[in-house]
């Protein structure tokens, strides 16, 4: 793949005595979309100011083409940022915004001109040169924010939940709007993020973080299919998260039945999780050999259905065209390459129980 | 209909409190004392041509204006420094700063005397240490300084609440945009806080324009200002006419003044300071 142009090796910050981040090993790639995703307060905001310049680590350091670049200031960085609420200049027209960055660097005023236009024009607003930051809407805005922030030719365009205060339609367009500025431009992008299907819509890259940590980096397509943990499994997507064995190689043991699987290396009797994809999960006629149960609820979702099943004390939600009507008795079953087996992990199903039951003998 | 009948407390006020008073003074201003009651006459304003009251007017507006500039030099550091403090000592600096304004005007000049004057604690200071005394009162500066002292929160105040006002990610918008601290200070932290520096000099300008307390005190009446002039011809001389003719000629003065402040504000956008004429 293409050249690393920053590296990050063990950060670690703390504030107040709270661990924000705890050893974050990650490097970017040339023109890639890379996109931390993870619950709020999983510590990829602070993860991005870092890289900008507006936070120093408490331990670790970042590279930036093989230079420490710890103690240079954010204007000293070729890296922009898109802020979360835009913080553009509210006195200064569109244009004016745009055009901060080379004004402060003293290009020269044909240049910056030609460049306002190109940018106006890259990010669809051509003709909204002299208007009034104050009376775009927030679409506009967060156009403006990312144009700002391009015209300066970043080698890294640090984003921080920038579709955050838009709806639901507008967050779908500009999603599509920035991969194109994006493969556009050329440059690359660090993007913090949330919304999983934001990530999996835009991303080269996705590196999920919790508590602080990474959890796994990968193509969306890795993180979606092969989850590393069952925190990945269950912040991306819809997951059936249970507790098995693997009995063997290509063995796995759940809901008292033994299926074949494809995974292998994890030893005999091993206690391992599993993942199963609603999608991935079919509902068949009741069968002896297959974990059987009733369906609890059906719920027509538009393309498909979506059904509970009580199998062994467990919820397990699939999804089919087909809908089976609550009260029926179904079995299921499972391809063996939709087996997707883990280490166990701190959000295993079955620590997540010990630890609820702590609390209810606390309470108690 | 009803909108209007609301208003009426408020006309009622303006005519009482406002319009009255200053249709009284513009009556003796236009008039002067004749064989048998007051004649229309344009006396009081004649007189203003008179050198010795046209260096007056000059002498105020200089000191106004010079106190004004300290005021926006002095007070803005100190309003920059306190937005922007995160210590909690802050509220009560504040406080500080406003705890004079809550004692007595005269109370205050006074106690400057105290400090300066010949036998005060600074010439008393350097006595003791064998330094010659240095005359600090009854000169302009010390008129400016004592308008300074009096007058410089309400330059703190509104350029304070406006900077409060100034949100960080702006500054760190601008130091990602490749600004240096003074860069960002220049282009974004400065015009932000126009409308309060407007609105500080409004509030600093006008009444030190027409101080007589400070001048009679600190310049021991050596640096007559216009406001002093005023005062003798109601309270010495007894001509309200000529007095009245130079508060008028002060007020179109002052009006004019805060029309180009207000003009600033307005283009400065967000406005919230200054807005007195309004």
């Amino acid at each position: 793949m293409g050249e690393r142009i920053l590296e990050l090796s063990g950060i670690y910050k703390t504030f107040d005595g709270m661990d924000v981040l705890n050893g974050i090993n990650l490097y970017i790639e040339k023109n890639e979309f890379l996109t931390l995703l993870g619950p709020s307060g999983c510590g990829k905001t602070t993860l991005l100011r870092i890289i900008g310049g507006f936070l120093t680590p408490t331990q670790g350091d970042i590279f930036y083409r093989g230079k420490r670049i710890n103690d240079v200031p954010p204007h000293k960085r070729n890296i922009n940022t898109v802020f979360q609420r835009y913080a553009l200049f509210p006195k200064m027209t569109v244009g004016e915004n745009i055009a901060f960055g080379p004004n402060i660097k003293k290009w020269d005023k044909k240049k910056i001109d030609r460049d306002v236009d190109e940018m106006l024009e890259l990010v669809s607003l051509r003709g909204f040169r002299d208007r009034d930051v104050t009376t775009l809407s927030g679409g506009q805005q967060q156009r403006v924010a990312v144009a700002r922030a391009l015209i300066n030719k970043p080698d890294i365009l640090l984003l921080d939940e920038p579709l955050g205060a838009l709806d639901l339609k507008l967050r779908k367009e500009m999603q599509i709007e920035l991969k194109r500025i994006q493969q556009e431009s050329g440059i690359t992008f660090a993007y913090v993020t949330h919304d999983q299907e934001e990530a999996l819509t835009m991303s080269d890259t996705i590196v999920v973080m919790n508590g602080g940590k990474i959890q796994q980096i990968g193509t969306p397509q890795d993180i979606y299919n092969e989850p590393k943990n069952a925190f990945v499994a269950d912040f991306i997507g819809d997951s059936n998260i249970l507790c098995a064995t693997m009995v063997r190689d290509l063995e796995v043991k759940f809901l008292d039945c033994i299926f074949p699987c494809i995974d292998r290396g994890f030893g005999e009797n091993a206690p391992v999780d599993v993942v199963l994809r609603p999608e991935d999960v079919i509902l068949v006629p009741k069968c002896e050999n297959l974990p059987s149960g009733e369906v609890v609820s059906s719920i027509f979702k538009g393309v498909h259905y979506e059904m509970r099943v009580d199998v062994c004390g467990e919820t397990i939600i699939a999804q089919s065209t087909v809908n089976c009507p609550p009260g029926s008795i179904v079995s299921l079953r499972v391809d063996p390459e939709n087996i997707q087996v883990m280490h166990k992990s701190e959000n295993s199903p079955d620590r997540k129980k010990i630890t609820s039951d702590e609390i209810s003998e606390v309470e108690i | 209909m009803k909108k209007n009948a609301c208003l009426i407390p408020l006309y009622v006020w303006t005519a009482v409190f406002v319009l009255f008073p200053l249709a009284i003074v513009i009556y003796f201003a236009f008039t002067r004392a004749g064989g048998t009651g007051f004649e229309f006459s344009l006396e009081g304003f004649s007189r203003l041509a008179d050198p010795m009251y046209l260096g007056v007017v000059l002498k105020s507006f200089k000191i106004a204006i010079i106190s004004t500039l300290v005021c926006i030099l002095c007070g803005y550091p100190a309003a920059y420094i306190l937005a922007r403090s995160r210590s909690r000592a802050k509220f009560i600096i504040v406080i500080l700063m406003l705890l004079p304004m809550w004692m007595n005007f005269l109370l205050r000049t006074y106690s400057w005397l105290s400090i300066l004057e010949n036998t005060g604690i600074i010439n008393t200071v350097l006595a003791s240490l064998g330094l010659p005394k240095v005359r600090f009162l009854y000169n302009e500066g010390a008129v400016i300084l004592g308008t300074v002292y009096n007058y410089l929160p309400f330059m703190i105040m509104p350029i304070y609440i406006t900077l409060l006002k100034l949100d960080e990610s702006h500054l760190e918008a601008a130091a990602d945009l490749g600004a240096n601290p003074f860069q960002a200070f220049l282009r974004v932290t400065l015009p932000f806080s126009v409308p309060g520096i407007l609105s500080g000099v409004s509030m600093v300008f006008v009444p030190s324009v027409t101080t007589f307390v400070i001048s009679q005190l600190m310049g021991g009446g050596k640096v007559p200002l216009i406001g002093d002039v005023i005062e003798q011809q109601f309270r010495v001389v007894n001509d309200w006419h000529f007095g009245s003719a130079l508060s008028v000629v002060i007020m179109v003065i002052v009006l004019i003044f805060m029309h180009f402040i207000n003009r600033g504000d307005v283009e400065s956008g967000t406005g919230n300071g200054g807005r007195i004429l309004r």
